[in-house]
C-alpha cells in the first residue's frame, strides 16, 4: 500500500540549524496494516508522516502510495489517497462551517468540485447515520459550526471525514496528544472502530507507548531519522512497556531520553 | 431639512458602495485575504463603463464588460500571490498601482464624464429614488447569486480554504486556485460597483477609488456589528455589509452637512476603521482580567 525507498529530508540546509531529519529511510506497510509509530522527539515520526501527505517535497527518495509514484505530485492532489487527523483539533475542520459542510467538503476528497449544491438530497441521511456511529450525539447537530465542538468531538469528526472516502492509508499524527486521557481513550477507540469497518491501512504516530502497544498490528520504532524497530503479529501482542525501553537502548545505543513516551 | 433633503443621495450612493462592501467581504471574511487591489479596480470598472456608453454600447453589456475587467485585476493579484509567492497585502498594492496607469489609459486622461442627459443610464443622481429602486433590485440579484454560489460545491471549497487552509489542502481542494477565484469575483464585484457609481455621479475619476478599501472595510465592519448578535445567516450578513455601506454615507452626509472641513474625512474614515479593526485585540489584551475567585475556571 506504501513503499518509501530511500527518502532523504533535511531542514535549514546550509544554515547552523541544519538538521538532517530523514536519512535514507525505507519503509513498507502492506495492505490492511495498521503501524503504530513511537519515538522520541526529533525522530523523524511526524516528518514522515508529512512526507507522505506532501507537505513539502522530500530532498530524494521515492514514495509510493498503492503503486503510484506520489514523489511530485502536490499535496492537495495526493490528498485523494489519504485521510488525515492531526495533532491539532483545530486543524483539521474548518470552524466557521457547519458539520454537515464539513463532511461534505471530506466527502469530495478526490473529486470535482463542480456547481452542483454542496449538500445533495439524500447525503444528510447518510451524515446522520455515519455521526451516530461515534456516540457523541453530533447526529443530532448537523447544522452546528464545528468551532462550537470540543476538541474530543472535533476529532472524532476529523477521523469520520478522514475514512469517509475509503482512503488508501489514514495518516494521525499523534491525534490524541492535545486531549485529556478519557477523550483521548475515546478518540482511540472510535480510531479502530472505523479502521475495522472501512478495512483501512493506517499510520499512528503517538508518544503513548502503551497506546502504541495496544492499538494496531505493528509497531516501529524511529530514532535520529531511521527505523529502529520493527515488531509485528504475535510478538506485539506480547510486547510491554518495560520491553520496548529495553529495546529502544539496545536499538540506538541511549536511553530513551523523552519521559513523556514512558506513561 | 437640507439634511433631509440629502439623505435620499445619501442611501443611493450608501447602497453602491454597499455593493463595493460585498466585494471586499468576499476577500477580507469569506478567503481571510486583506486585498488592496480594490482601490485600482473600482475605477478600471467605472473608466471600462464610461468609455463604452459614451461609445453607444448598451449599458448592460458596459456593466457586463466592466465586471470582465475587474476579474482580470483579481486574477492579476491572485497570480502574483500565487504563482509567484509575493505576500497578498503586496500583491495587492502592485496591482492598484499597475491599474493607475492602465485606468489612465483606458480613460485617455484623468477624467471622462457621462451625461445622464444625453445617455442612457441606470441610475443618475438626478434622481436619488428611482436609483434607489434600481441598487435595491441589482443588489436583490447579486445577493441571491453570491448565495447559490457560496452554497455549490466550488464556493464551499473557497469558503473552506478562507477558514482553515492546511485543512482545505488535506481534502484535496487545490488553495491556489480557490484564493485567485475569490480573489477575481471580489475585484468583478467591485468593479460592477466602480461602474455603478460612475453612472451614478455622472463621472469617472483617476482619483476615485483612493481610499475605497476603507469604506469598505468600514461597511464590513459596521455590516457585521449590526448583524451579528441576532442573525448568523449568509444573507443577513450580506444585507448587513450594504446597510454598512448606507449608515456609513449617511454619516459622512450628516459631518459634511455639520460644517467638517472636508479635507479631514479620509483621515477621520481611517482612524474609525482603525479603531473598530483593534477593539477585539483591545478587549483580549488590555481588558480580559484572569479569574481569581475559586469556581472560576482559570
Amino acid at each position: 500500500m506504501l513503499e518509501i525507498r530511500e527518502l532523504y529530508k533535511s531542514f535549514n540546509v546550509g544554515t547552523v540549524n541544519q538538521k538532517d531529519v530523514l536519512r535514507g529511510l525505507n519503509f513498507t506497510i502492506a495492505d490492511g496494516d495498521f503501524v503504530t509509530i513511537i519515538g522520541g522527539n526529533g525522530a523523524g515520526k511526524s516528518t514522515l508522516l508529512n512526507a507522505v501527505a506532501g507537505v513539502w517535497k522530500p530532498d530524494s527518495g521515492v514514495i509510493y502510495i498503492d503503486g503510484n509514484d506520489v514523489t511530485n505530485m502536490s499535496e492537495y492532489k495526493r490528498a485523494k489517497f489519504l485521510g488525515r487527523v492531526f495533532q491539532d483539533p483545530m486543524m483539521g475542520t474548518a470552524a466557521d462551517m457547519q458539520i454537515e459542510e464539513n463532511l461534505a467538503l471530506a466527502a469530495r476528497r478526490g473529486k470535482r468540485r463542480g456547481l452542483g449544491w454542496q449538500i445533495r438530497p439524500g447525503e444528510r441521511e447518510k451524515y446522520v447515520k455515519l455521526l451516530g456511529t461515534l456516540g457523541l450525539g453530533l447526529e443530532t447537530r448537523l447544522t452546528t459550526k464545528v468551532g462550537l465542538l470540543s476538541g474530543g468531538q472535533r476529532q472524532a469528526l476529523t477521523l469520520l471525514m478522514a475514512s469517509l472516502t475509503q482512503p488508501k492509508l489514514l495518516l494521525l499524527d499523534e491525534h490524541t496528544a492535545a486531549l485529556d486521557p478519557k477523550t483521548a481513550a475515546k478518540v482511540l477507540e472510535i480510531t479502530d472502530q472505523l479502521v475495522e469497518e472501512n478495512h483501512l491501512t493506517a499510520m499512528m504516530v503517538t508518544h503513548n507507548m502503551r497506546d502504541a502497544i495496544k492499538h494496531g498490528n505493528r509497531l516501529i520504532m524511529m530514532n535520529e531519522g531511521n527505523i529502529v524497530l520493527d515488531i509485528a503479529g504475535e510478538d506485539k501482542k506480547k510486547l510491554t512497556v518495560d520491553a520496548l525501553l529495553d529495546m529502544f537502548s539496545k536499538a540506538s545505543g541511549s536511553e530513551f531520553s523523552n519521559d513523556r513516551a514512558i506513561l | 431639512m437640507a439634511l433631509l433633503g440629502a439623505l435620499p443621495g445619501a442611501i443611493a450612493q450608501g447602497m453602491i458602495w454597499g455593493i463595493m462592501a460585498i466585494g471586499v467581504f468576499v476577500t477580507f471574511k469569506i478567503l481571510d485575504v486583506a486585498d488592496l487591489t480594490v482601490d485600482g479596480s473600482i475605477c478600471t470598472g467605472g473608466a471600462v463603463c464610461v468609455m463604452l456608453v459614451t461609445r453607444g454600447v448598451n449599458v448592460w453589456l458596459a456593466l457586463f464588460i466592466a465586471f470582465l475587467a475587474g476579474i482580470a485585476a483579481g486574477f492579476f493579484t491572485g497570480a502574483l500571490h500565487i504563482f509567484l509567492g509575493i505576500p497578498a497585502i503586496l500583491a495587492g498594492i502592485l496591482t492598484q498601482l499597475m491599474l493607475w496607469s492602465v485606468n489612465l489609459k483606458i480613460m485617455g486622461k484623468a477624467n471622462q464624464s457621462l451625461s445622464a442627459r444625453t445617455h442612457f443610464v441606470l441610475i443618475s443622481q438626478l434622481s436619488p429614488p428611482l436609483a434607489i429602486l434600481v441598487l435595491c433590485g441589482f443588489l436583490a440579484v447579486l445577493i441571491a447569486l453570491l448565495y447559490w454560489f457560496f452554497g455549490t460545491e466550488l464556493g464551499c471549497s473557497v469558503r473552506s480554504t478562507g477558514c482553515n487552509r492546511n485543512m482545505s489542502r488535506a481534502q484535496g481542494i487545490n488553495t491556489g486556485m480557490t484564493t485567485i477565484l475569490g480573489l477575481m469575483l471580489s475585484n468583478g464585484i467591485v468593479a460592477l460597483s466602480g461602474a455603478m457609481l460612475t453612472q451614478y455621479q455622472g463621472f469617472a475619476d483617476i482619483n476615485m477609488g483612493r481610499g475605497a478599501i476603507v469604506i469598505g472595510l468600514a461597511a464590513v465592519i459596521i455590516g457585521e456589528a449590526l448583524t451579528q448578535r441576532i442573525f448568523r445567516g449568509f444573507i443577513a450578513r450580506l444585507c448587513g455589509v450594504v446597510l454598512g455601506g448606507i449608515i456609513y454615507y449617511i454619516v459622512y452626509q450628516t459631518v459634511i452637512f455639520l460644517g467638517l472641513d472636508t479635507d479631514l474625512l479620509k483621515l477621520l474614515s481611517a482612524v474609525v476603521v482603525a479603531v473598530f479593526l483593534g477593539i477585539p485585540y483591545i478587549k483580549k489584551t488590555y481588558f480580559s482580567k484572569v479569574k481569581k475567585e475559586a469556581g472560576g475556571h482559570a
